[in-house]
């Protein structure tokens, strides 16, 4: 592919967080941003079948009949879009049909793609850095991937040339440290952490204070894994922000909320139950592995909209990615705007 | 857990009250209610349909549609169908006759595996067994440290192999090493990989072909949405895999992922994981679970709790007092703790009839601080003052606020409610009170 940006999706990366792009591109036979969701895509088609008999529906519909709408809808289900957001997207489409812009099933598809592209696309997301240093707090459920994330991110903003402290603030879960001490070995980022059960809070303030005291650039700060119903854990993330705040004053500057793929419609109780015990202003999706759609972000954006900012697509660092609205609009219903080729 | 679920068919269903007869609309329209309910509840949608049809075909019977309460019958053939789907009876782990038994843990990513390992390894050695625990996660990093602090706190020994990076070796040298020591289950932890990983789960079966498992286990996200279906195909296509162990269930997730992968594999749900504590392990109970879809509560469950952690003696000395009919605030406190003891109180009241969905949990606010805020405010009591509440005057209680770091308005409110207590007591006289009456406080 010609449209490829260079590299392994530093670029990308780089632009996310407002950085100047890496200064030797590297080789262009790496998947790039858009090859990445190629790969997912291929991932999704592999097994379309079986995946979605609905949207296999869609394509083979020459009209747009009421089964085509009712296929649409359970692709839309199917990929945990959650039924309010899928009912919004069916009478959208609905209208746009009627008014005659819709003609076929290929069409509809590609419409559809344009309507989730356009209301995830509505905020663009930024990390701006700049702060020095600048903090972000990385919370979650259990096993969402926060550790992995945090781990992923300062391995590319240090291969950005950014000064990374990591706080290990989950001192509850049994060698978060350790794995967490691993990634930032890998990551050449610094590490502040403390012992098992330790207050998070301290850990923290700890870090946002190494992180002035060595001039890093960004300070991101683990939190334990927790179920948003368990009220005194969110009343201890609530602490952590607050005493951060206390550390440097506006810190942290960006909250990223970890949502796992998989995730059915708790993920919005997740979304809105963390957002409203700390200012979440940008959604991490793990594990978009290509089994997992992540239409959950459809559903949260409805409801809160909270921008996606990163995705996760496997397991190598280069597979944390900026998001990109509308190449996940493709990936996930498995639109190919290269029909062409 | 399933609450919005159990909200929703009580409003189909009450809607449908008091209309006498049943009418195909009426029918129709509690299907897609229903359905509406199931697809909220994350259960998969091929599930769903399934489900449905196999409700409505057996609601269009005469039964139902001459019945006078047409929506008890309904209730009732949604309950049996829910409950079929979850599987009938509970289902234990099987264990082998020749010992070791060998369990492989399996599953995603984050679903919770070593977690779920080591509270398995609790339940066993609570249950007399002597259990080990293999460690072979050889690839997210520090997963075998996490699988030996756990050990640790558990006592069961981990065998695991610092350094090493082939699983099949690991596990293989684990079960030679239980053999050794003695142990007579051995729980083998692997990798969280995705589905589509073919390396990975070739990984897997090679290690199920290599420790030949007595049973494989699936530890499924109860969070898990549409997806469960085709996770729960993989797994099954992979390794066969004999049961499940639902995560995560303490959540307020509705846990439909239940129903798909029991209704797709047709594999029991073994225990549900209740909880931050290595202890937080339940068997499954499909027939409890309907019913708590249903929004008849758990009762059993409740009892079940009770027992475990209320001794007869501290019931039998504290039934007595409350006949006395001199209830003091010690023995308020005392009841208060025990109760506590139970769970997080959000997840016992869930448990009562009617109270999932009369009080809405909102407004009741089962809010932990208010408790720890009881606690100590009558901890900062004098004991003359817990016994007879009647003297904290003005000053005490200012007093009484400032040692407990509240103030003497939620003082004045603990003696109020305290006092409206005593008062029913006295009222019930014989009768005595129990658990519920106090929960309200």
């Amino acid at each position: 592919m010609t449209d490829e940006e260079g590299g392994d999706g530093l670029g990308a990366f780089a632009a996310l967080f407002e950085l100047a792009p890496p200064e030797a591109p590297a080789t262009s036979d790496e998947p790039g941003r858009r090859g990445l969701f190629r790969r997912l895509k291929e991932n999704l088609t592999r097994p379309r079948q079986a995946i979605s008999p609905q949207l296999a529906g869609i394509y083979a519909s020459k009209l747009v009949s009421e089964d085509t709408w009712e296929d649409l809808e359970e692709a839309l289900i199917t990929a945990d879009c959650g039924m309010p957001a899928t009912m919004d997207l069916v009478d959208a489409l609905r209208a746009e049909a009627a008014a005659g812009r819709i003609t076929s099933g290929s069409g509809l598809a590609r419409a559809l793609t344009d309507e989730i592209a356009g209301r995830l696309a509505s905020a663009p997301p930024r990390i701006a850095l700049g702060n020095d240093p600048t903090v972000i707090l990385v919370v979650g459920v259990n096993g969402a991937g926060k550790t992995t994330t945090i781990g992923k991110m300062a391995h590319r903003l240090s291969s950005l040339g950014q000064k990374v402290i990591i706080g290990a603030g989950d001192t509850f879960r049994a060698a978060a440290v350790e794995q967490l001490a691993v990634w930032a070995d890998r990551a050449g980022a610094d590490i502040v952490r403390q012992s098992p059960g330790a207050d998070p809070g301290a850990v923290a303030f700890d870090s946002v204070a190494a992180g002035r005291a060595r001039s890093a650039d960004v300070v991101i700060i683990d939190t334990a894994g927790r179920l948003q119903t368990q009220h005194n854990l969110m009343e201890e993330l609530r602490k952590v922000y607050g005493v951060t705040g206390k550390a440097m004053e506006g810190a942290p500057h960006h909250v990223l909320l970890v949502i796992d793929s998989t995730t059915g419609q708790n993920g919005v109780s997740q979304a809105r139950l963390f957002s409203e015990a700390v200012p979440v202003n940008g959604l991490v999706l793990t594990k978009l592995d290509g089994v997992a759609r992540g239409g959950i972000v459809v559903a949260i954006h409805r409801e809160l909209g909270i921008p996606v900012t990163l995705v996760g697509v496997g397991e190598a660092v280069e597979d944390l990615q900026p998001f990109d609205a509308r190449a996940f609009a493709e990936a996930i219903f498995s639109v190919d705007t290269d029909a062409g080729q | 857990m399933f609450d919005a679920l159990t909200d929703k068919l009580q409003g189909v269903f009450s809607g449908l009250k008091g209309r006498g007869k049943l009418t195909d609309a009426d029918l129709d329209k509690a299907m897609r209610a229903i359905r509406l309910s199931l697809l909220e509840a994350d259960v998969s949608l091929p599930v769903v349909k399934q489900l449905t049809t196999a409700i409505k075909e057996r609601a269009t019977g005469d039964e139902v549609m001459s019945s006078i309460t047409p929506d008890q019958q309904v209730v009732k053939i949604v309950s049996e169908e829910l409950t079929r789907l979850m599987g009938g009876a509970n289902v234990s782990l099987a264990m082998s006759q020749n010992p070791p038994t060998v369990i492989l843990m399996a599953g995603l990513q984050g679903s919770g595996k070593t977690t779920c390992t080591a509270k398995l390894a609790r339940h066993l050695l609570n249950e007399g067994r002597a259990p080990m625990m293999s460690a072979c996660d050889v690839h997210r990093p520090a997963a075998m440290e996490q699988l030996a602090v756990l050990g640790e706190q558990i006592g069961v020994p981990v065998h695991l192999e610092k350094g090493a990076t082939d699983p099949v070796k690991i596990a293989t040298a684990g079960i030679a090493q239980a053999k050794r020591s003695g142990r007579d289950v051995v729980i083998v932890d692997t990798a969280g990989r995705l589905t589509i990983d073919a390396d990975m789960m070739a990984e897997l079966v090679a290690i199920r072909d290599a420790v030949k498992p007595t049973s494989v286990v699936l530890v499924v996200d109860a969070m898990t949405g549409q997806t469960a279906v085709e996770v729960a195909t993989a797994f099954q296509d992979a390794v066969q895999f004999d049961g499940v162990v639902l995560s995560k269930l303490d959540g307020d997730a509705r846990g439909g992922a239940a129903l798909s992968v029991r209704s797709v594999t047709g594999k029991p749900i073994l225990f549900v994981g209740t909880g931050e504590k290595v202890d937080a392990l339940e068997p499954f109970h499909p027939d409890r679970m309907a019913s708590r879809i249903l929004g008849m509560g758990d009762v059993l469950s409740l009892i079940e709790k009770a027992q475990q952690t209320v001794s007869v003696d501290d019931a039998k000395r504290m039934e007595d007092r409350l006949r006395g009919g001199n209830l003091t605030l010690d023995d308020f406190l005392e009841q208060l703790q025990q109760v506590r003891k139970m769970g997080p109180l959000g997840q016992v009241m869930g448990m009562i009839p009617g109270f999932s969905q009369a009080a809405k949990m909102k407004d009741v606010e089962v809010d932990e601080r208010r408790i720890d805020r009881v606690e100590a405010i009558i901890s900062s009591m004098t004991m003359p003052e817990r016994s007879r509440p009647d003297i904290i005057n003005g000053s005490r209680r200012r007093r009484i606020a400032e040692g407990s770091g509240t103030t003497v308005q939620e003082v004045n409110q603990l003696l109020a409610q305290f006092k409206q207590m005593q008062k029913l007591m006295k009222r019930m006289g014989k009768g005595g009170g129990g658990m519920p009456s106090m929960l309200g406080a």
